[in-house]
């Protein structure tokens, strides 16, 4: 193996390590919060992305690393995330947890990931209409909160952070 | 607040920044060791691992294919980091006890019985419509959710919230009614 697929499965491990202690994989805790009932799967994600915002942006600005945004194209990302959502709440899990839901035993995850696996082929052969009509109509390019309010992005790092701790204290308080 | 829950499992906040450090230290180690930012996702292997299975029957297809040429079909780094998943969800889940075979997961059961093709079905067709979407989005909850908001991306916001909002929508319609 290069050293870049060692980094990789190290790094997945550890991720897929975590994933299962935080009990966020399974199809309970997934559909329970698109039912608004558990909401341990974003209690997880938004902790995750409060922590980890304070060091890719540290990053970033000694120049160590760069940011990657993934373009606003409208078309493509608010069909693609219709669409998703839908597949989403019948399958019961996301593509990279469908991998630790087989790795805890949950067997129809099989189904999930076979499917997922079609629908990346059907993308594919879809591909060369999509990107002619619904990508094609407006594309923001690759752009941060930051760069569209005109801010520092550490001037919308405390306000992220005291939206989501709001929120921690609602799902507590709602027992959810 | 408790640092163990119910069912054995961690606190979910705690879980979850440790996997915030995850990330910190993984957006590090690969600009270091490979030259180039990579950040945590899951839905492009997808397409990597059916490129490779489409290969072996239908090859000049796959070559002539746009998508896939864009794609680039090898083992990379995040093919094995979903790889990685499996496997530490597995190390996990027979470490603590919590591993389980289950073919049919209890809120489906209870709406649609225990019928493992019902389950099958449903998993397939969600499954090659989430990554139909996914693909079209250009991230899931793993490249958009956690590495596109760690960045503030506007589109990931727009993503995450209609993933939700759809996801809602459906879940509503298709758990709601209990089986008779």
């Amino acid at each position: 193996m290069s050293i870049e697929q060692i980094l990789g499965l190290i790094t997945g491990v550890v991720f897929g390590f975590l994933l299962q202690k935080g009990r966020v994989i399974r199809f309970e805790k997934q559909i329970g919060a698109l039912l608004i009932k558990d909401m341990t799967i974003f209690k997880f994600m938004l902790s995750a992305i409060m922590v980890g915002m304070v060091g890719i942006f540290i990053l970033s600005d000694m120049g160590i690393t760069t940011l990657s945004h993934k373009p606003m194209n409208v078309g493509a990302v608010v069909i693609g995330g219709i669409l998703f959502g839908i597949g989403w709440a019948v399958m019961g899990f996301c593509p990279g947890t469908s991998s630790a839901a087989l790795g805890e035993g949950r067997l129809h995850a099989i189904f999930a990931i076979l499917g997922m696996l079609v629908g990346a082929a059907v993308f594919a052969e879809l591909y060369p209409f999509l990107s002619s009509t619904v990508m094609a109509w407006k594309d923001f390019g690759k752009i941060g909160l930051q760069d569209a309010l005109g801010v520092s992005h550490w001037v919308l790092v405390p306000i992220f952070w005291a939206a989501v701790i709001g929120l921690f204290f609602l799902f507590e308080k709602k027992g959810l | 607040m408790k640092l163990k829950t119910k069912d054995g499992g961690w606190n979910p906040y705690f879980a979850g920044a440790l996997v915030g450090i995850l990330a910190i230290a993984s957006v590090y180690a690969t600009t270091a060791l490979m030259g180039k930012t990579n950040y945590i996702g899951a839905s492009t292997t997808f397409v990597r691992a059916v490129g490779f299975v489409e290969q072996v029957f239908a090859s000049e297809r796959v070559a002539a294919n746009a998508y896939f040429a864009a794609t680039k079909i090898k083992v990379d780094w995040q093919f094995m980091l979903v790889i990685g998943i499996f496997l530490g969800a597995l190390i996990s889940s027979l470490t603590d006890k919590s591993f389980k075979l289950e073919k049919v997961s209890p809120i489906w059961q209870e709406r649609f019985g225990s019928s493992l093709a019902k389950r099958a079905v449903g998993a397939f067709l969600g499954g090659i419509v989430a990554m139909i979407g996914a693909r079209l989005a250009d991230g899931c909850p793993s490249g958009h959710g956690l590495s596109g908001m760690m960045q503030l991306s506007v589109s990931s916001f727009v993503a995450l919230v209609l993933f939700f909002a759809a996801g809602a929508l459906t879940a509503a319609i298709v758990y709601k009614r209990r089986a008779s």
